[in-house]
């Protein structure tokens, strides 16, 4: 356990008094991710530790450099986790890291993201100042909500210091079924699944056949089992894992590795490459070396966005272009949190 | 009878402002510097009439007078002018005049807020959105409805019915309240342990901004590129945009739902009783509990045989299969006999479910029945911080002299004591609002906040001191300026002037250091 809030408050205000802008380092399990930037490297790593966790409030409160699998042995000790399934990429990630990038596993659609677990923050902004926002409490509308504004903002708005997230108790029993279907078949028959009051807790299209876990109670399961059908995966918990931490040998490619955001039935995409497609369609993983250009026209038509997520080329535009009144008003926030830009510049995007 | 929660305290008097001192001081400084905007009444009328139907202006202050308050009716001010209009071009063009002569924009959905979010202000412009009834889409097979922001609550869940689909969140002015203003509020409800609020479950809205610019934010999956405005907009109260077009999720019915009654002689038996059911990993749907004036009230009202003797009741439902919901049902009877629940009865028939729940659901006007009038708090806390809180909250009834009936969100921990006073009595509302704002201030001490889903408004300007520090007040004024920087949206309301905070003394003390020192003190 170890607080180091004023000695990375200290670091913070003597960068910013030198003008050194500050690049926020942790466990350095997503450098793969973003774009690549220069600048004092601040880590937070040693900023880590379970501050206050009470089950039967159902919520965690730890330091940014708490490592993951730390916070989430805690957790399961009590029978608990954390709804979204937080990807690690590494033994190294941390729950700051996990804030900043608000990535989230299988869990999403059916149990909330990164950001709907996030109940309250303490940040150092641009200025070098302590801020605490949010709260331990399940509801809070009191004031703008800045702890969940923090989620998935790269470390571009301000150091994450504490964070407070909701947590759940663990499903009785889980069990993933799978079909062999096509591409077009099954992206229709989970959405019809999902429209349904089905126990699902995660999907998965790898190709060739479609995984769906269930979770609850065991007769619920079993019953929703029996209408559902499919054949039963063995080792499902270490599948949900792997694709969770990208250790499916999908992500072994070394071409660019796409995050496509979409309405969830979108009939199958005419990009070339391969595909893996996750959260009953909304969340689509491709693998392709086809013009960058030209998939985010194809995402665009389709409503969606699309984040090179791995293996980024050096020019390539990361995060999906934003323009307009949206990007000034990034612009906006950035200055209005970050008045000097010292922190994480051009992570997500040019200027911010 | 049909309910909302604006019934809250509807039955308040109209209020002479001036002859009560009480909100003197709330009402001068929310009133601010008065006329900024250099155009004359007549002149805006005449602009807007260019762009709107000559019925869609309202200028005349008997046809403005009921637009003068929301749900928080104690206070009160006549629109300069009304605008109602039907599309979104022309809010854009509402939105372009106002900027150009500077007039404050405030929004209002059905006006069934309780903090005062659409209370007006003098020369400012009133924006209803009544006229968006249109339900644009319901897309079953991607499970979200597109709507715009004046439909009800409700009837998204009536229009989502036939395929099996409903939209979770529901406050309990759902007959009433539209969408527009639950994205506003970041509205809560009965089932938000399990489903969450507001902000869990819309996907995507566009933003008509404070010049007149169209904007979208979050995206037609769960999430959209860039930082996450959507939910930053959630609960923001009308000061960074109107809400114009809203996507939200919506979650298969389930299969099956029955609701358990427990009473309970002690109220710190029942707390300990919702503590032992979150520890056996169970989130019900709804978890709620009543103390023995809100039992008595309720029950008076809707005569659905709740135990009148009973200190305090737990209402817990539980969805899911039927399999799944009679083995959790079987776990929660446990709990509650471990607990020394001395009546246990758990709804048999959908009918028996609702009629249980109606006690529970007309508490409100229920409890206005006891008293010419109420004041309905929203603090939350802790679960474990329960019977400290009750105890308080009797101590401070019997110290102001004025009775209190709670009414609990247990689940979430959201209270809302319901203090029970005469507005005739010279003195007596204000000194319930003095009483009210203690019981915030102490859930703030216990680690609680002073809204869990009722809004700041101008209600809970004052706590906000307490709430935050000065750092926190400052940067939300800089977010706020990051969309609004003339400050012409909801002006006034949600977060206090440092030197407001200052005067009332109550400001946050950071790090050990007195705040803003630089500032006079009286």
């Amino acid at each position: 356990m170890s607080d180091q809030s004023l000695s990375l408050q200290q670091q913070v205000k003597e960068n910013i008094e030198r003008g050194r802008p500050m690049q926020i380092t942790a466990g350095n399990s997503k450098l793969f991710y973003a774009h690549e930037i220069s600048g004092e490297a601040l880590s937070v790593k040693e900023h880590f530790g379970i501050i206050d966790y009470e089950p039967t409030e159902l919520v965690i409160t730890a330091r940014c450099g708490t490592r993951l699998q730390d916070l989430e042995s805690t957790l399961a000790e009590q029978n608990q986790m954390l709804a979204f399934e937080p990807p690690a990429y590494s033994k190294h990630a941390t729950l700051g890291g996990c804030i900043a990038a608000g990535l989230s596993g299988p869990r999403r659609p059916f149990a909330g993201a990164v950001r709907d677990a996030s109940l309250g923050i303490r940040m150092i902004n641009g200025t070098g100042e302590i801020l605490k926002f949010g709260g331990t409490v399940m509801k809070n509308v009191a004031g703008y909500d800045v702890s969940r504004l923090m989620v998935g903002s790269m470390g571009t708005l301000g150091i994450i210091l504490d964070t407070s997230l909701k947590i759940v108790p663990r499903p009785e029993t889980e069990i993933t079924t799978c079909y062999e279907l096509t591409e077009r078949a099954s992206i229709s028959r989970v959405n019809k699944i999902c429209a349904q009051a089905y126990p699902v807790s995660a999907t998965c299209f790898d190709g060739t056949q479609l995984f769906l876990r269930l979770s609850g109670t065991e007769s619920g399961v079993n019953k929703s089992l029996d209408m559902l059908g499919g054949e039963t995966l063995k080792d499902a918990t270490s599948f949900w894992k792997d694709l969770k931490n990208q250790r499916h040998s999908f992500f072994n490619s070394t071409k660019r590795i796409w995050r496509l955001s979409l309405k969830p039935a979108t009939p199958p995409l005419e990009i070339m490459g391969e595909q893996l497609i996750e959260w009953h369609g909304a969340q689509r993983w491709l693998t392709s070396d086809q013009n960058p250009e030209i998939i985010r026209e194809i995402i665009n038509q389709h409503g969606g966005h699309a984040i090179i997520f791995k293996n980024a080329k050096e020019d390539d535009l990361v995060f999906h272009p934003i323009s307009g009144i949206l990007h000034q008003l990034h612009m906006n926030l950035k200055l209005a949190m970050d008045p000097k830009c010292m922190f994480n510049l051009y992570r997500m995007y040019e200027g911010f | 009878m049909t309910y909302t929660h604006a019934t809250c305290i509807d039955k308040s008097p109209l209020v002479v402002l001036s002859s009560h001192s009480g909100y003197d001081l709330r009402m001068a400084i929310y009133k601010g510097p008065v006329n900024r905007n250099g155009i004359s009444k007549e002149s805006l009328v005449h602009s807007l009439k260019l762009i709107l139907p000559k019925e869609a202006v309202l200028f005349d202050s008997e046809d403005t007078r009921p637009y003068e308050c929301d749900g928080l009716s104690a206070y009160r001010v006549n629109p300069w002018v009304v605008a109602l209009p039907e599309t979104i071009e022309q809010i854009q063009a509402i939105m372009r005049i106002c900027f150009a002569h500077e007039v404050p924009v405030i929004a209002r959905g059905a006006g069934t807020g309780l903090s005062g979010g659409a209370l007006p202000r003098e020369n400012c412009l009133l924006l209803s959105l009544a006229k968006f009834k249109t339900i644009l889409d319901v897309d079953p097979i991607n499970c979200t409805a597109r709507v715009e922001p004046g439909v009800t609550n409700l009837a998204i869940s009536d229009a989502a019915k036939p395929h099996g689909l409903y939209y979770a969140p529901d406050p309990s002015s759902q007959i009433a309240c539209t969408i527009g203003g639950n994205v506003a509020e970041n509205s809560g409800g009965i089932h938000c342990l399990k489903y969450g609020l507001t902000v869990n479950n819309v996907q995507q809205i566009t933003i008509v901004m404070v010049d007149g610019e169209l904007v979208t934010f979050g995206g037609s999956g769960y999430d959209g590129p860039g930082y996450d405005l959507l939910a930053l907009f959630n609960g923001s109260e009308g000061m960074l945009g109107i809400v114009v077009e809203i996507t939200v999720k919506l979650l298969p019915i389930p299969e099956h739902a029955r609701l358990l009654l427990a009473a309970f002689d002690d109220i710190e038996q029942a707390g300990k009783a919702v503590t032992a059911i979150i520890a056996a990993g169970l989130i019900p749907a709804g978890l709620e509990m009543m103390d023995n004036l809100a039992i008595q009230a309720a029950e008076d009202f809707a005569m659905v045989g709740y135990p009148i003797q009973a200190a305090a009741i737990l209402l817990c439902e539980l969805d899911g299969n039927t399999d799944e919901v009679t083995e959790q049902i079987k776990r929660v009877k446990k709990i509650m006999r471990k607990h020394q629940a001395s009546n246990i009865r758990i709804s048999e028939t959908e009918q028996e479910r609702l009629q249980l729940w109606r006690g529970r659901k007309s508490a409100f006007p229920a409890i206005g029945r006891l008293a010419p009038d109420y004041y309905c708090m929203d603090g939350t806390i802790p679960r474990k911080q329960l019977s400290t809180v009750l105890k308080k909250i009797s101590e401070l009834s019997k110290k102001f002299d004025l009775p209190v009936a709670n009414v609990f969100h247990a689940g979430d921990g959201n209270l809302h004591p319901l203090i029970l006073y005469d507005a005739n009595k010279r003195g007596e509302l204000k000194r319930t609002e003095m009483f009210g704002a203690l019981i915030l201030e102490y859930c703030v001490e216990v680690g609680g906040a002073i809204t869990g889903e009722h809004g700041v408004g101008i209600e809970k300007m004052d706590q906000m001191c307490v709430q935050f520090g000065q750092l926190e007040l400052q940067q939300f004024h800089a977010i706020k300026a990051a969309f609004d920087p003339a400050g012409l949206l909801n002006p006034g309301k949600v977060v206090p002037t440092l030197h407001r905070c200052a005067e009332l003394g109550r400001m946050h003390v950071h790090n050990g250091q007195l705040p803003h020192p630089e500032l006079e003190r009286f």
